[in-house]
């Protein structure tokens, strides 16, 4: 049941942090976005978004020191192809305005149309690529 | 001042979340799109994550301002364009390729490994790519 009971009690975790940020902040916790205004297309009074980010490499290194397997990579995906798929998503997420995060998660809880068909969009693409690749790799 | 604090708390939070959801390991987010060996992780992280907001969102909107800002800043919009479209299928696909979508990528480097760190980069001049592109398109107009 671990395989069932851990992932949920992650995304309750999410959905906790997720809901504190649009309560005290009026903010949608959209990760790509808040990347975005902080360092590509810097927007003014962008403290909070900097300390959302450093907010989140601190929960990285409470992480690694609990088990570094949380970080376990065993996709044997190549450096190149991880830089083409960095590229593609720092791409397609300032083109469609969110992640999973911003679309998947804020956006499908308020039953917003543009981030359902987005959520939609990006796993149909996800399954198609990861397809794609077992067949030609 | 507030604000910051609780952004950041919010961030230690979500990355938590990432972790204990094995969403900061690539090899879940693929399998969860590989439908001949699928792993439901991401299924059971959405469900947990929706399940709570999605509860909680329309009591939150009940309040005229949020606690420490003078208004909500959710976007309203409802109109389906080729951006969303375009741009929703290019990150799915490099979210196929590599297993990271941004927020595991930045709580990843926290980690040191070199693939997090390239992800990230790369992520940054994809985004920047996207604003020249955006600049360059409504000149032309």
């Amino acid at each position: 049941m671990e395989v069932v009971w851990k992932p949920l009690f992650g995304g309750v975790l999410i959905g906790l942090a997720v809901t504190l940020m649009l309560l005290f902040n009026g903010r949608v916790t959209g990760i790509s976005g808040i990347i975005n205004s902080a360092i590509v297309k810097p927007q003014k009074d962008s403290g909070w978004r900097w300390s959302f980010i450093a907010g989140l490499v601190l929960g990285g290194f409470v992480l690694v020191a609990l088990n570094a397997e949380f970080f376990a990579n065993t996709t044997g995906r190549s450096l190149t192809e991880i830089a083409i798929a960095g590229v593609l998503v720092g791409f397609g997420t300032a083109m469609g305005k969110g992640c999973t995060s911003g679309h998947g998660v804020c956006g499908v809880s308020r039953l917003s149309i543009r981030s359902i068909i987005a959520t939609v969009t990006f796993i149909a693409a996800g399954l198609v690529t990861v397809a794609l690749v077992k067949w030609f790799i | 001042m507030n604000q910051a604090i609780v952004a950041f708390i919010v961030g230690l939070a979500f990355a938590l979340g990432l972790g204990l959801g094995g969403m900061t390991q690539p090899q879940k987010i693929v399998s969860f799109l590989d439908v001949t060996a699928w792993d439901p992780s991401l299924l059971f992280v959405m469900a947990g994550a929706v399940g709570v907001h999605g509860l909680l969102y329309p009591l939150v909107r009940r309040r005229k301002t949020p606690l420490l800002e003078s208004q909500f800043h959710v976007p309203e919009g409802t109109c389906i364009n080729l951006q969303l479209i375009l741009g929703s299928l290019i990150f799915g696909i490099g979210w196929g390729i590599g297993g990271y979508c941004p927020g595991p990528a930045v709580v990843s480097m926290a980690s040191g490994q070199t693939t997090a760190f390239v992800f990230v980069a790369m992520m940054l001049v994809g985004m920047g790519a996207y604003h020249l592109a955006e600049k360059f398109l409504a000149r032309q107009k």
